[in-house]
């Protein structure tokens, strides 16, 4: 298709801000704008774009949320009637040694950051469906079922290659490139300033990083693929507020060496749990099959003691960026500013990155009011927000947590474990040493032949599940006839480079069934199920060739998470 | 208790979604009265009167009713259920019924249940609600009951064995609203998916799209549309507008032959409603067979070719 | 002419629907409500239709809680010109909404009523039907081709077996069938747009109407699971099987 053409049909809009996301960092900071311009009695566009159907469709979390930055955008917030109703009641910690063994970590051995009173388990889907109907009540804009599917620059000038905005994707394109009569251009939105809170792995964050070169002095990212369900269980066995945390078993054993992850089951309201697994995404046995490995963790009597005669509600993954501070790239650049986990402002040693990414989305609101107060203008780098998040608690829990991760990615779980108990507890995460982990996780697969192959057991239907059957409550739906958002590089990688070295791992770290290497006749042939994909972005991030460009599909297309 | 039911016909012969409307009336209870409405219509009339379980035809032969236009038929109905102390006005839930039946409802200023599947009670029933993904329990408050059936649910009664008296309706309603301009039967070489009797589909084990020549075979013999699971299309083997399933079109006929699909969800959703399936495919462990009413494990290119030469 | 058109909030077609664990009804907490699709082609023809020529105005009217302003909206982003809202506790039955909506078409005078043909929650199919039963006006439902000639709606309806064309006089009822058009996509100045598009909101007092019930919902359950049935050994089995026991061939 071609853009030239398309860029001169275009419309453009014009917006004093324009923020890619309907998250968390993107709905704070579009109310913190909005707040501060009320108080002001300053007119300020903003507008929210979002590549969900509706706000909090694309959301997936735990979630375990912290309600600090939450406060500090609305103290009133219980008031308000912000979905946070369910308060942690007790903390477990357990370390699972296999397929039925568990140990109970004594609390006072629990690194603090695990600690969650005053916590809430909640839906932040449905926090940030609340989020929005602030944010429209102030006045933002906000668009569900529009992808920002490219950045666009300023083209000459004094401001030329600053960020002048986005543009949505084109709607009614078909598979083969030509538009359909339905076909509708994209809109450009320019703005003064662009915020980009796209979530892990942004594909236009991605491609900022790259341009500015804003990870130069950052270790590699690092990522974790998180997978999890929703589940009505039996009222009897139900304990509102009850939060288990752990490692171990599954991830362990014959064929896990470098591997790590954690799990979560987190009872809610209206007898519901949800389950679910992170898998580090620097493991190195291409065999592993994050996806099997959960199910399969579902059978051991932790997690039975609940889910037995239950029903799985919903399904869903997505990754985590969790590199933490040593990975956290320049958070600036002329026009823009990249923000909450698209940056990686996950705090890693909490696994919580709500409230921070929050948190980064207003402190960016507030230096971003600021700078326009000064100079109504576009283009500008706003280095001011540099100084304002290091001086916030954000800046602080960050460098306190920045060895968490690097810690178990070094000495493993057990080790790292009590490192970060040292760390966390006994020095307050001040330790006088800073952990790196340098290796990219794609980078980090070693080949098939060397490798363990892992034999998963066979779903059972009741507690366990096949992809497909999972995609199917996902309500992942793409519009058919429209070109595939999962681009190759090179269309001879999978089947030439992949399937010979990893044995084309990309049909086991799709927690969606979308790759698949089909036998037929004539050999082998790489099949890319485009519609199942629930946006988790795993592809992109651990293609051992990095041969996997996520792009933005059809705005609207994706899952549809309800209470997720 | 009396039930009225508009047959279904076009003014030759009586069809068959009649009888399986019939079949739910028998499950209420009382006398079961046929109201054929049409022009030149006698004969159907005749085979109304020999369905079993019928004790009344009532035929209405005029100009007015010949392409049974709801703006005419309606008052008909509407009069005879008052005047003649009907307690239930049944149709079959055919694109006939479903027009005609809501405009009676409206004009007796009662509710109508649509599309039931099940008779609990004389005025409580079972209808599919969204999409057939949920099952409604719905008690009537009316006085008279309306009412489409869903003809796949109930077994027809028989054809013949009765002997209805047949009445002459000479109430003429001509409301002049409408008139009818013309019509296409579909052409007749396969039937659409979605209102086909008998469909037979593959999924990627049909390895190509040549082969789906082999399904057309069946198909011709059978008067079955021919589908495809969501693997086949995107694999490249047929158009998309053959797919059945969840994102495809969603299929609910007598007969579904399931050839090479192994029966993801995602293509269960679009034909689990399905009368009677049948699957085919070599793998023994394949999910279809879990839903299968009779399964087949065979290689299909020696079982499609085999059941065609056996039709 | 005036086209008056309706619109349902139904779940989203893409999310799948769940039963409440005590069997009362469907859980429809905090999943995505969507404009029922066959209401989103009854507000694409009529759009059509006025870009057409043939139609001045395009009015949009969905009853139940305030909730349904947001697909009302939907319907202005899509071109319709006003909308009305209806407001009520809940959803209301077929017949109610035919008499609220009948009392609109008193009221507005539309030349054309475009409904579509069922909500996908319900399933009902009743609506236009009952509409034009209580206004007295000719019906053409199931729609895949509509045609203003005059004053007469050439309305091709999908019947079974095929096509079927009728002449209605108009003002007439028509509802839609899946093929009738392809709806377009909302742009986001006209999604700004609609914001600002005028909205009235009536009560069932307010058009006089008495909304009454006429069914009880007892319960909703999730359908049967199918089971698997045997394993034949031989193409022959089968055929038998099919012939003289399924009796479907």
């Amino acid at each position: 298709m071609s853009e030239a053409v398309n860029a001169a049909e275009r419309e453009s809009m014009e917006f004093d801000v324009v923020i890619v996301g309907a998250g968390p960092a993107g709905l704070s900071a579009a109310i913190r704008l909005m707040q501060q311009a009320q108080d002001a009695e300053r007119e300020l566009s903003v507008c929210v774009v979002e590549k969900g159907s509706e706000v909090g469709a694309h959301i997936l979390s735990g979630a375990v949320i912290e309600p600090r930055a939450l406060a500090e955008l609305f103290p009133d917030w219980k008031e308000r009637g912000a979905p946070l109703t369910t308060a942690v009641t007790e903390d477990q910690i357990y370390l699972l040694g296999d397929a039925t063994s568990a140990r109970r970590i004594p609390n006072a051995l629990v690194p603090k950051t695990m600690h969650n009173q005053g916590n809430y388990v909640a839906s932040l889907g449905n926090l940030c469906r609340w989020l929005a109907e602030q944010a429209e009540a102030l006045g933002v804009e906000v668009f569900p079922g529009f992808a920002a599917s490219e950045v666009l620059y300023h083209a000459d000038g004094e401001l030329k290659g600053s960020v002048k905005g986005i543009a949505t994707g084109d709607m009614g394109i078909g598979h083969d490139g030509l538009p359909k009569d339905s076909y509708m251009p994209g809109m450009e939105l320019h703005a003064k300033v662009t915020l980009f809170t796209e979530g892990c792995r942004g594909h236009l964050g991605k491609q900022l990083i790259e341009k500015f070169a804003l990870d130069k002095d950052a270790d590699p990212q690092h990522y974790g693929l998180g997978i999890k369900e929703l589940w009505d269980i039996d009222p009897a066995k139900h304990q509102p507020g009850l939060v288990l945390h752990g490692s171990g078993w599954p991830l362990v054993g014959k064929g896990q060496e470098g591997t790590s992850g954690g799990f979560f089951l987190y009872h809610a309201d209206n007898n519901q749990v949800v389950v679910g697994l992170i898998v580090d995404l620097n493991y190195s046995n291409p065999w592993l099959s994050p996806f099997d490995e959960f199910q399969r963790m579902k059978h051991h009597p932790l997690f039975a003691q609940y889910l037995e005669g239950g029903k799985r509600v919903s399904y869903g993954a997505r990754a985590i960026t969790k590199g933490g501070f040593n990975s956290l790239p320049k958070m600036t650049m002329p026009g823009a500013l990249l923000l909450g986990c698209d940056a990686g402002t996950l705090n890693f040693s909490k696994i919580k990155g709500t409230h921070t990414a929050m948190k980064s989305g207003i402190v960016a609101a507030e230096s971003v009011f600021a700078a326009l107060d000064e100079h109504d203008s576009a283009g500008q780098d706003i280095t001011a927000f540099t100084d304002a998040f290091k001086a916030s608690w954000l800046y602080d829990e960050l460098y306190r947590s920045r060895n968490f991760g690097p810690a178990l990615h070094k000495f493993g779980t057990l080790m790292g474990g009590a490192f970060n108990f040292v760390d966390q507890n006994l020095c307050g995460g001040k330790i006088p040493v800073t952990l790196h982990d340098t290796r990219a996780d794609y980078a980090q697969l070693t080949p098939a032949a060397q490798n363990q192959k892992i034999d998963y057991p066979k779903p059972d239907g009741k507690l366990s599940f096949d992809k497909l059957s999972s995609v199917f409550l996902s309500n992942a739906n793409h519009e058919e006839d429209q070109p595939s958002h999962l681009q190759l590089k090179d269309a001879s990688i999978p089947i030439g480079t992949n399937l010979p070295a990893w044995a084309e791992p990309a049909q086991r770290f799709c927690p969606a069934g979308v790759y698949e290497v089909v036998e037929e006749a004539s050999g082998p042939r790489f099949q890319i199920n485009a519609q199942n994909c629930v946006h988790c972005k795993t592809c992109d991030i651990k293609d051992p060739s990095q041969n996997i460009t996520w792009v933005t599909p059809e705005g609207g297309g994706g899952p549809t998470y309800p209470n997720m | 208790m009396a039930t009225l039911i508009i047959a279904e016909h076009d003014n030759s012969i009586l069809k068959p979604a009649t009888l399986n409307t019939v079949a739910a009336a028998v499950a209420i209870g009382g006398d079961v009265a046929l109201l054929v409405a049409g022009e030149g219509c006698q004969a159907v009339a005749d085979q109304a009167a020999q369905v079993a379980g019928v004790s009344k035809v009532l035929l209405a032969d005029n100009a007015a009713y010949g392409h049974q236009l709801a703006e005419n038929v309606a008052p008909l109905v509407a009069e005879l259920a008052k005047t003649a102390g009907f307690d239930y006005v049944l149709a079959p839930a055919t694109t006939t019924g479903k027009n005609l039946l809501p405009r009676v409802a409206a004009l007796l200023d009662v509710g109508q249940l649509s599309d039931i599947v099940a008779v609990e009670s004389a005025d409580t029933f079972k209808r599919p609600i969204y999409a057939g993904n949920a099952i409604a329990t719905v008690k009537s408050l009316d006085a008279i009951k309306v009412i489409t059936v869903r003809g796949t649910a109930f077994d027809p009664v028989a054809a013949e064995g009765g002997s209805a008296s047949v009445e002459a309706v000479t109430a003429v309603h001509d409301a002049a609203l409408s008139r009818f301009i013309g019509e296409e039967v579909a052409k007749s070489d396969r039937p659409e998916l979605t209102s086909a009797r008998v469909i037979i589909s593959g999924g990627r084990g049909m390895g190509n799209g040549e082969n789906f020549a082999l399904l057309e075979k069946v198909a011709d013999k059978l008067g079955a549309a021919v589908g495809a699971s969501r693997a086949a299309v995107d694999a490249g083997f047929v158009p998309n507008d053959m797919q059945v399933g969840q994102t495809g079109k969603i299929v609910a006929p007598e007969l579904y032959i399931a050839v090479g699909i192994s029966g993801a969800i995602q293509h269960l959703a679009g034909m689990k409603d399905s009368k009677v399936i049948v699957a085919i495919n070599k793998d023994e462990e394949a999910p279809i067979f879990q839903v299968a009413d009779y399964g087949l494990v065979a290689d299909l290119f020696e079982a499609v070719p085999e059941l065609d030469s056996s039709l | 002419m005036k086209i008056m058109v309706t619109v349902k909030r139904v779940l989203d077609y893409n999310v799948k629907v769940r039963v409440k664990a005590d069997r009362s009804d469907v859980d429809l907490a905090n999943v995505k409500m969507a404009l029922n699709p066959f209401c989103e082609i009854a507000v694409e023809e009529a759009v059509r239709l006025r870009e057409a020529g043939v139609a001045t105005e395009v009015i949009v009217v969905s009853i139940g809680p305030k909730a349904v302003q947001e697909q009302i909206r939907t319907a202005l982003a899509l071109g319709a010109d006003r909308g009305i809202h209806i407001e009520t506790q809940s959803s209301p039955e077929s017949l109610s909404v035919a008499k609220l909506l009948a009392k609109v078409v008193a009221d507005e005078q539309p030349g054309l009523v475009i409904l579509g043909k069922q909500a996908i929650d319900s399933d009902n199919n009743q609506t236009g039907q009952m509409l034009a039963a209580l206004t007295g006006l000719s019906q053409g439902t199931f729609a895949s081709e509509v045609k203003i000639e005059g004053d007469e709606a050439l309305v091709t309806r999908e019947v079974d077996g095929g096509l079927q064309t009728l002449g209605l006089k108009l003002p007439a009822i028509v509802t839609t069938d899946l093929r009738l058009n392809e709806p377009r996509y909302a742009s986001l100045p006209n999604i700004m747009k609609a914001k600002k598009k005028p909205l009235e909101v009536k009560t069932p007092a307010d058009l006089g109407v008495e909304l009454r019930a006429h069914t009880e919902l007892l319960s909703v359950e999730p359908p049967a699971e199918r089971k698997g049935g045997i394993k034949v050994g031989s193409v022959a089995e089968l055929v038998e099987k099919l012939k003289n026991e399924a009796k479907v061939i």
